[in-house]
């Protein structure tokens, strides 16, 4: 409460300053959503107090899906927003039209140097031309974990969380002999399941190294260890160790994870602060997603969302919207949003300079750092760089709904992620289709 | 044989030409605009599209999937409609022989057309969820019964219901009215022939009212076919594995969502084909039965 009469009250000196002094406002829509996207609307005042010059105008637009279906339709009517926040699954399409302004490029024609190397590899990889050059800035980054119960995992004798999947295998096995009924709350999450699993396992999800060397590409997951984990997941809830959890089922995996039901669910590490927030009544910390044993764990990447400047702005817009961005990319600005939400920092100097103060050794950000573990446990290689497909959240849905009809025992998991990656492929080839004669930059 | 027509005038040009312009901007426009893009493959920032003839639509058409949501959206629009001018009409038919309390009675039925169809949604969650709605009594007595997330039929019958529960509002008021123009000298004679209410209703009400039930039927089908998103999207999102997936929603996830503008376009061209069918058969072979006086 006391936050949104703080926003309240900055807003009003925001807009008490704008009538005094000429400033050169522009336009920024974010897609996050309740407490989350009063933090962004808390950056904006921040930056609005922090000089006199210019003037962020931050507009919520109630999701990621949203923020960027908006914007296309303000695009195409020519009054779209400077700067959009956009999530992964939804940029190849801006990619290839080109309709941007690299954020590389703005801040060095206003002026700005930042020291682009400084990112992580594997946030500055999934946000970046083939030459490294960076299209977008990275803004909200998380990465999947899993969150597990301690008292529960104490009581059937586990003391290490898992970091193999035999391990957890067997971890819910103890969990099922202490009584325990549900180990896992199983939700269906193609980023979980299938996108961060093949990175952590080096595998592909797609031929053209995922995509990144060119549109010609087919979907591969039917052929890669994701079936076998699949299987092992379906596996698992027939005999009793996971439970599907999800809203249409009545109670997602976190209320169920929450609520002590189920010992173990995966998230990203964003709702680590959510968690903490609704206070669960038991010890509870986070591990680093597993892998089967005899494979060797490679770096997950970062999921969230990342900030784009789209073309056809003023010269002075501009301007304003790269102070923002070199506002946000101080040291300050990373503590003040990775303090107020679960995501991890971006920057080597950020991480270092929370570590330095300690950051990490507190409630209720003790662990939270392991998410950074997970990202940089080795160098992105050509399969654990990204994941860059056209017509991504179809494939997604794809994935969702046949794995779902699997799991209700409709059809053999192999035959689910067959039909899956064979209508995902026509997606591709639409999508080639679309786009025909480009090539990602 | 003697004409009545107007003369043209400036003034009705004037007055109408807001309306005409509204269904322009809104309607034939943006209907030309999706026809132009079903036959392309539009990219969504803008920056040109590629002619494909009728590639879009033999590809929807073509997919075993996209049968199954006109299935599903041929099953929804059918059972709402029957459902909810079923149950308006008894409504309507009990507060015409004002019985006891038919004021509020009258006034608590229109509310639920005021409420919008997203929110129908979410205030159907909390009955249907298995979880902690109303229906997780049944799960109390045989657990896993009831589950929105496994099973098909049960997922339909629940948005079928939501869809219903908003229509019969409407349909509640212009019943209503009907049964209340109806000349109460006709019942009063009819009363004082020995027709008691039932044999009065089959007999002269029903036979009165189908101008209404007509209008009715075509306003509730179409109605059911194209506003049923809001409903879908809180309830079931689609799910489990499409069975809720029906055309409007499917237009949806894949145009805005999944930033295909022409695959929904081409669906969006299909669909508005289907409701036109389906009013041309009900004018063409339920109109017939219809009497006006």
């Amino acid at each position: 409460m006391t936050f949104k009469l703080a926003t309240t009250a900055m807003v009003l000196l925001a807009t008490a300053g704008a009538a005094s002094a000429e400033k050169v406002k522009f336009e920024y829509w974010y897609g996050l959503t309740g407490d989350l996207g009063a933090v962004v609307a808390e950056t904006c005042n921040r930056f609005n107090a922090s000089q006199d010059q210019y003037e962020a105008v931050c507009v919520g637009q109630d999701g990621y899906d949203k923020a960027v279906q908006n914007t296309i339709a303000a695009f195409r009517a020519g009054k779209h927003p400077t700067l959009v926040q956009s999530f992964d699954a939804g940029t190849a399409d801006l990619m290839l039209s080109g309709e941007f302004y690299p954020v590389k490029k703005l801040m060095e024609d206003a002026g700005y140097s930042i020291d682009w190397a400084n990112y992580f590899p594997g946030i500055a990889n999934y946000y970046s031309a083939s030459n490294g050059d960076f299209f977008s800035m990275p803004f909200n980054s998380s990465t999947p974990v899993y969150y597990y119960n301690k008292d529960q995992f104490a009581k059937a004798g586990i003391t290490e969380a898992p970091l193999t999947w035999e391990g957890m295998e067997a971890a819910f096995k103890a969990l099922k002999a202490s009584g325990q009924d549900c180990g896992y709350a199983y939700a269906p999450s193609t980023w979980v399941d299938l996108e961060q699993f093949s990175m952590a396992h080096n595998v592909p999800v797609a031929s053209n190294n995922n995509g990144y060397d060119g549109l010609d590409s087919e979907l591969l997951f039917n052929t890669t260890l994701h079936v076998k984990h699949m299987e092992n997941i379906q596996r698992w809830i027939n005999e009793g160790y996971a439970m599907l959890r999800t809203q249409a089922a009545g109670k997602t995996a976190r209320d169920s994870f929450v609520e002590g039901e189920c010992s173990v669910f995966f998230s990203s590490i964003a709702d680590h602060n959510t968690i903490h927030k609704l206070t669960p009544a038991f010890a509870w910390d986070v591990q680093m997603i597993p892998v089967y044993e005899g494979t060797e764990r490679h770096n997950t990447v970062v999921g969230g969302a990342s900030l784009w400047v789209l073309s056809g702005k003023s010269e002075d817009e501009y301007k304003a919207a790269a102070a923002y961005l070199a506002f946000l990319a101080t040291p300050e600005s990373e503590e003040f949003w990775v303090s107020n939400t679960g995501y991890i920092p971006v920057t080597k100097t950020g991480y270092d300079a929370l570590l330095a103060k300690g950051f990490y050794n507190n409630q209720p950000y003790v662990n939270r750092d392991i998410a950074l573990k997970s990202l940089t446990y080795t160098e992105p290689g050509p399969l654990t760089r990204g994941i860059r497909l056209g017509g991504f959240i179809q494939i997604r849905a794809e994935w969702q709904a046949e794995v779902e009809a699997a799991l209700a025992g409709q059809k053999t998991m192999q035959e689910a992620l067959d039909t899956a990656v064979a209508r995902g492929n026509d997606q591709l080839a639409r999508f080639a289709k679309t786009y025909a004669g480009k090539t990602f930059p | 044989m003697r004409r009545a027509c107007f003369k043209f005038s400036w003034i009705a040009a004037a007055l109408l030409a807001p309306q005409l312009l509204i269904i322009f901007i809104f309607f034939y426009w943006p209907s030309a605009q999706a026809l132009y893009w079903a036959f392309t493959l539009e990219q969504p920032w803008g920056g040109g599209n590629t002619w494909v003839g009728f590639d879009n639509f033999t590809k929807v058409l073509s997919d075993p999937y996209y049968w199954g949501s006109v299935r599903v959206s041929v099953i929804y629009a059918l059972a709402t409609t029957v459902i909810a001018m079923g149950m308006a009409l008894t409504l309507a038919i009990f507060v015409d022989r004002q019985l006891a309390g038919y004021r509020a009675y009258r006034v608590g039925i229109i509310w639920p057309y005021a409420v919008a169809a997203p929110a129908v949604g979410l205030a159907f969650q909390f009955v249907f969820n298995p979880g902690a709605g109303i229906f997780s009594y049944i799960n109390t007595i045989a657990p896993g019964w009831w589950d929105l997330s496994k099973y098909p039929w049960q997922a339909v019958t629940a948005i079928v219901i939501a869809g219903a529960w908003k229509q019969v509002a409407y349909s509640f008021i212009f019943f209503l009215a009907a049964l209340q123009s109806i000349p109460r000298s006709l019942t009063e004679a009819a009363a004082m022939d020995g027709a008691r209410p039932l044999r009065r209703m089959v007999d002269m009400q029903l036979p009165l009212l189908t101008p209404t039930f007509f209008f009715l039927l075509v306003i509730n089908i179409t109605d059911s076919f194209t506003d049923s998103f809001g409903i879908v999207d809180t309830l079931t999102g689609g799910g489990p594995f499409r069975a809720t997936d029906l055309m409007v929603y499917k237009i949806y996830a894949d145009g805005f969502r999944g930033f295909d503008y022409s695959g929904a376009a081409a669906q969006s061209i299909i669909l508005m084909l289907l409701v036109m069918a389906l009013t041309f058969v009900q004018f063409r072979y339920v109109e017939r039965r219809v009497h006006y006086t």
